[in-house]
């Protein structure tokens, strides 16, 4: 243990705490802006700098480790004025149009600037016209060069977490800013979408793009029937953004809000994940068939799961070799998205060039993927708009209801019914549990062997994790499968990904089924979910997914009374002809560099 | 394959895959071609495993590893203080004239750049340009425009 | 009263290769000892005591360590490293090798800037035979020549050792220090060429011969390398302790009004100021560059001139640095316009205290040192 003291009170902490958390631990609050919890440390912006009695420079209290004896100051004059400029420096480079800005009222910078009393601006302003105008490029990200304090904390989660380093740190001095290669355009660069960047910057210059009022115009459009599908991470998440602590689940005030808002239908992606399910499961079974009984050798195994759009995007550019071992199923966003344009209006008697279909995503890579050229097997743009979690609940507040106060309500039917398996598609792990629970009661005939169907070695925050499920007494149709043992791994956040995919494709990886989803922690923790993000919020998020499926009537997809009745009068069987047409699909090759 | 591909090749065999090597990689792409192309940035991605926007970020701190086209001969004048003093600007003049281009401006047939630098460690034998890697010191206009012969002649070659 | 002159880094009297074989005879503990009693301290500018950086490094616990030659000499106003590196080279060599000894290393880099660049083809030859001469001592250290690419901030050893490792140069936060986690996370000993030479000399002469020279917080000696305003511009070995006045009166042309002491980021010396100076750690410490300025000069430009080098070579990763250059260079232009009032002087002087205590490393730290002095000293060639 080491002893010093934070303001003159002694504190133990353990050798290489940082000052820091030396301070938090006697709940004094330094200001950061380039640390986060997720990240390595930066130390780059110093506004969280303290006095060190006897040193002759301020050290910055997130890269300092403590030292026996050492005096920190946290509020000294020196600190004070310190801090100051540099906040009054971080604003003469920032475009502060706050009240245009998405980021009013959550902006880390402005917290700063307000907390420091700085008003008039001391400084001159060295923002650079260039600069203002943002790139818009991309469908889902848009980066203002303007807003950037340079913190680095994308470019830590590009390369730290997401393993993409689509973001770098380029030029110096004063020509030093955040950008891509060659300073492209983010469309043209290797880019998932992913958003975790994101969820990461402290000012808005990176956020999602919004089409907020591309759905109200269409609420607003009397011709159109706006439907609405909503994944299962919103729900768990969307309270935040609306005075909930993490963690609280707020399903049917979600549901009331989106009824209240105009949606004509209030539908549900769970509806889709239970479907993809069915047709996962049964490719996987396929698969495994093709390779097992068949003897064919060209059998792409592992199976990769494909629900995460920023994920697909990844492997398109990093590992194109394996784009045959992606299952073929659409995510279940776009299978929603191409039901909702046939299944849906013939059964309503809707025109479906009238559907408007809005999705509520915990993505922005969701926005890149529904405008793909694959996704548009109904006949038209199968998701005409995808909005995240944070959109939704700006716009809960700009029509002015009381979020808090709605009473639940439930989900409209046909595509709106929805299982536990569904849910926790949300949570990393989750899809592998779900099509477990199916696929071994087709196989066997019996129930998964674990208690509460709970699959609990599928789950958690492990960056990479597997199991393996012996499998015994099956049924007859599937008895080639009997006694084998199968192997399944799991990653969350795309740099685990890529220790699954160099294992697989250095034939190291004897496994017969990957789940992957791009951002850290799953769907819970994606690109468009609430912001601030950290370990700990995530894991609340999981604990509230694993809640929801508990209390959920049906827990196993091939349950769900709407997915049995869809097969009976519409798609026929998994991977008929009808599925193939409308819920499955095919991938590209992109450049890498 | 291109030549700048072959080239690449060759620097990463001699200095190795890892990311140590990065700078002699560029270096030595810089010395042959004067400039990183998109291309040659995207081959040493390629073949260093490192990504793209790495390898220009990396790239763009350095002044010497330039990422857009310059000519066959890099003309840098130094601007910091001493050479300021010595009268650095009317080199910089002259040079324009003769060239008829402006710091940051390549000539037409492609022959010559001219950049600015900072301290190039000549402070006492002001002004001072290099170009490419040869240094020239005490200049006057007349030695300056002097010096940018060998490098017209050279291209006759 | 004269400044003093000392031949020892040029001094061509001695087979360096017998220092070597000197040095390899002591003990590793002598060897350090020695260079720990003559008080040596970084003749890069830092002034960090030689010695005990070697001590550090050598009570660490590694498979690797290394020995690092910082010749990225960028510092506006300083040449020394480059005469030294064309002159002496097996000095520099023979310090690298001592100190490999002394430490337990066995690779050693010599981190040459990019602009030096044409000193190579004479170096590498040299760096050839003195690595057969190491192998012939059965003593295993190589050196290898590692090119910087045009970046001041290079010099800064850990932005150096980023740079080695093929990264942007950036800083990186200390602790930890080079001599516990330095090039490629391993034990690093790095020394300016200077400091190099020096430590082969004091193997040489004695550490009490070395500490003989200049005075008790500057002992021994140091090459300075002299421009601006003078007749006599160039590099002179001189005794440390020495007073401005003593400088100016054997360097000034008569009407220097004057002295940027220690390149860019060092301090400006009024005339009225020389004979209160002195040029050592307990005045100013100085990598040795000794620009000279009469009162032809305007110091409105000298200071412009400066904060345009640090605008360009910050590294751009730290707020007070990347962002407090901007605003001290448009400000100081903003009062000459006339676009801020004279008063806006005081507050950009109270950002340069902050940079000084607040940005990352020693170039961002070190600018307020010819702002706060030119700002101070020439306010109103700054304000009119």
């Amino acid at each position: 243990m080491v002893n010093l003291k934070i303001n003159n009170i002694p504190v133990a902490v353990e050798e290489g705490t940082t000052i820091l958390d030396a301070a938090r631990k006697l709940n004094f609050r330094i200001p950061t802006l380039c640390y986060h919890p997720d990240l390595s440390i930066a130390g780059n912006c110093r506004v969280c700098v303290v006095e060190v009695k006897g040193a002759r420079l301020l050290a910055a209290a997130c890269a300092t480790p403590v030292a026996d004896g050492m005096e920190v100051m946290t509020n000294s004059e020196k600190v004070r004025s310190a801090r100051k400029h540099v906040v009054e420096l971080l604003l003469s480079e920032h475009n502060a149009d706050c009240t245009k800005c998405i980021k009013n009222g959550k902006c880390e910078l402005q917290e700063l600037a307000s907390e420091y009393r700085i008003g008039d601006h001391v400084f001159l302003d060295l923002v650079k016209e260039e600069c203002k105008i943002a790139d818009i490029s991309s469908p889902a990200i848009a980066k203002d060069d303007s807003k950037c304090i340079r913190c680095q904390r994308c470019v830590r989660t590009c390369s730290e977490l997401q393993n993409v380093n689509a973001l770098a740190v380029i030029a110096k001095g004063d020509h030093q800013h955040i950008g891509t290669f060659l300073d492209k355009p983010m469309h043209e660069v290797v880019c998932t979408n992913c958003g975790q960047c994101i969820n990461r910057c402290p000012t808005a210059a990176l956020s999602e793009r919004t089409y907020i009022d591309q759905v109200w115009d269409a609420i607003n459009d009397p011709e159109k029937h706006v439907v609405v599908q909503t994944a299962p991470a919103v729900r768990i998440a969307l309270g935040e953004e609306l005075g909930f602590d993490p963690g609280v689940r707020v399903t049917g005030k979600m549901v009331a809000a989106l009824r209240n808002l105009g949606f004509n239908s209030v539908l549900d992606t769970d509806f889709t994940a239970d479907l993809t399910i069915m047709e996962e499961g049964t490719e996987l079974l396929t698969r495994l068939k093709l390779a097992l009984v068949d003897k064919k050798e060209d059998v792409a195994l592992p199976m990769f799961t494909s629900c995460s759009p920023g994920w697909i995007k990844y492997i398109e550019h990093m590992y194109p070799t394996l784009l045959n071992n992606l299952s073929t199923c659409k995510s279940p966003q776009q299978m929603f998205g191409s039901l909702a344009k046939t299944y849906y209006p013939q059964k309503k008697g809707i025109d479906p060039k009238n559907i408007y279909s809005v999705s509520i995503m915990p993505c922005t890579a969701k926005k890149f993927e529904c405008e793909r050229p694959e996704m548009r097997d109904s006949g038209y743009q199968d998701v005409d708009v995808v909005l995240t979690t944070r959109e939704l609940a700006m716009m809960i507040k700009q029509a002015g209801i009381d979020f808090m106060k709605l009473e639940d309500q439930k989900c409209d039917s046909l595509m709106g019914d929805s299982t536990g398996a569904a849910v926790i598609f949300g949570a990393t792990g989750g899809v592998m549990e779900a099509a477990i629970r199916t696929a071994y009661e087709i196989v066997t005939g019996r129930e998964i062997p674990f208690e509460n169907l709970n699959i609990t070695p599928v789950r958690g925050m492990e960056g990479v994790k597997e199991a393996s499920l012996k499998i015994e007494g099956c049924v007859p149709d599937w008895s080639f499968l009997e006694g084998a043992e199968l192997k399944v791994a799991i990653a969350h956040g795309l740099a685990n990904a890529k220790i699954l995919m160099d294992a697989v494709r250095d034939g190291k990886a004897a496994y017969h089924f990957i789940e992957v989803m791009a951002c850290p922690g799953g769907c819970l923790g994606g690109g468009g979910q609430p912001i601030p993000t950290s370990l700990e919020i995530r894991q609340k998020r999981t604990e509230a997914i694993y809640a929801e499926d508990e209390g959920m009537p049906v827990r196993k997809s091939h349950e769900n009374p709407e997915i049995t009745q869809i097969y009976e009068e519409f798609l026929g069987k998994p991977l008929g002809h009808k599925s193939h047409e409308l819920l499955h699909t095919h991938y590209k090759k992109r450049e890498r560099y | 394959m291109s030549n700048t591909e072959i080239l690449i090749k060759e620097l990463v065999e001699k200095h190795g895959k890892c990311r140590n090597s990065l700078m002699p990689v560029l270096q030595g792409i810089v010395a042959k071609e004067r400039f990183l192309s998109e291309e040659a940035m995207k081959k040493v991605a390629e073949f260093m495993d490192i990504s793209a926007a790495d390898v220009y970020g990396t790239a763009s701190f350095y002044t010497f590893l330039d990422t857009v086209p310059r000519g066959r001969n890099v003309i840098r004048v130094c601007q910091t203080i001493s050479c300021d003093m010595a009268g650095k600007d009317e080199i910089i003049n002259a040079i324009e004239a003769a060239l008829k281009i402006k710091v940051g401006e390549t000539t037409h047939d492609g022959n010559f750049s001219l950049l600015k630098a900072n301290c190039m460690g000549w402070c006492h034998e002001g002004p001072v340009m290099l170009i490419n890697d040869d240094v020239y010191t005490k200049l006057t206009p007349q030695t300056a425009l002097e010096a940018l012969e060998k490098y017209v002649v050279s291209t006759n070659n | 009263m004269s400044t003093k002159k000392v031949d020892i880094i040029f001094d061509a009297g001695c087979a360096i290769i017998d220092v070597l074989d000197k040095g390899l005879a002591m003990s590793k503990d002598e060897v350090i000892n020695e260079i720990i009693n003559s008080g040596l301290k970084g003749r890069g500018g830092a002034g960090f005591p030689t010695g005990l950086k070697w001590k550090f490094a050598a009570s660490e616990q590694s498979d690797k360590k290394y020995i690092i030659c910082n010749a990225d000499e960028g510092e506006p106003g300083t040449f020394k490293d480059r005469e030294i590196l064309t002159k002496v080279p097996e000095k520099v060599f023979v310090g690298m090798a001592l100190c490999s000894y002394a430490v337990g290393a066995e690779e050693g880099y010599i981190y040459l800037r990019g602009e030096y660049n044409y000193l190579l083809k004479d170096l590498q030859p040299k760096i050839d035979i003195f690595n057969n001469q190491m192998q012939q001592r059965g003593h295993k250290f190589i050196i290898k020549v590692k090119s910087g690419s045009g970046a001041y901030v290079c010099g800064e050893e850990t932005s150096l050792m980023e740079s080695m490792e093929g990264k942007r140069g950036e800083p990186r936060n200390k602790p930890p220090f080079p001599t516990v986690a330095g090039y490629n996370g391993k034990p690093t000993v790095i020394n300016n060429v200077e400091t190099l030479v020096y430590t082969t000399m004091i193997i040489r002469m004695g550490s009490n011969d070395f500490k003989a020279l200049g005075t008790a917080d500057s002992s021994g000696s140091k090459v300075f390398s002299v421009s601006g305003d003078t007749p006599n511009a160039g590099i002179f070995e001189l005794e440390l302790g020495m007073k401005l006045n003593e400088f100016v009166e054997e360097w000034g042309d008569g009407d220097t009004k004057a002295v940027q002491v220690g390149g860019a980021s060092g301090h400006c010396v009024p005339r009225k100021n020389f004979d209160k100076t002195i040029i050592g750690f307990e005045g100013i410490p100085t990598g040795g560059s000794m620009m000279i300025f009469n009162s032809s000069r305007s110091m409105y430009n000298v200071l412009k001139n400066y904060l345009e080098f640090f605008v360009e070579e910050s590294c751009g990763q730290c707020t007070p640095c990347r962002v407090g250059c901007q605003q001290l260079l448009k400000g100081i232009e903003a009062i000459k316009k006339g676009e801020k009032s004279p008063a806006y002087l005081e507050d950009l002087k109270k950002l340069a205290e902050s940079m000084k205590i607040a940005a990352k490393c020693g170039l961002g730290q070190s600018v307020a040192n010819p702002f706060i002095s030119i700002a101070d000293n020439f306010k109103e060639e700054i304000i009119y």
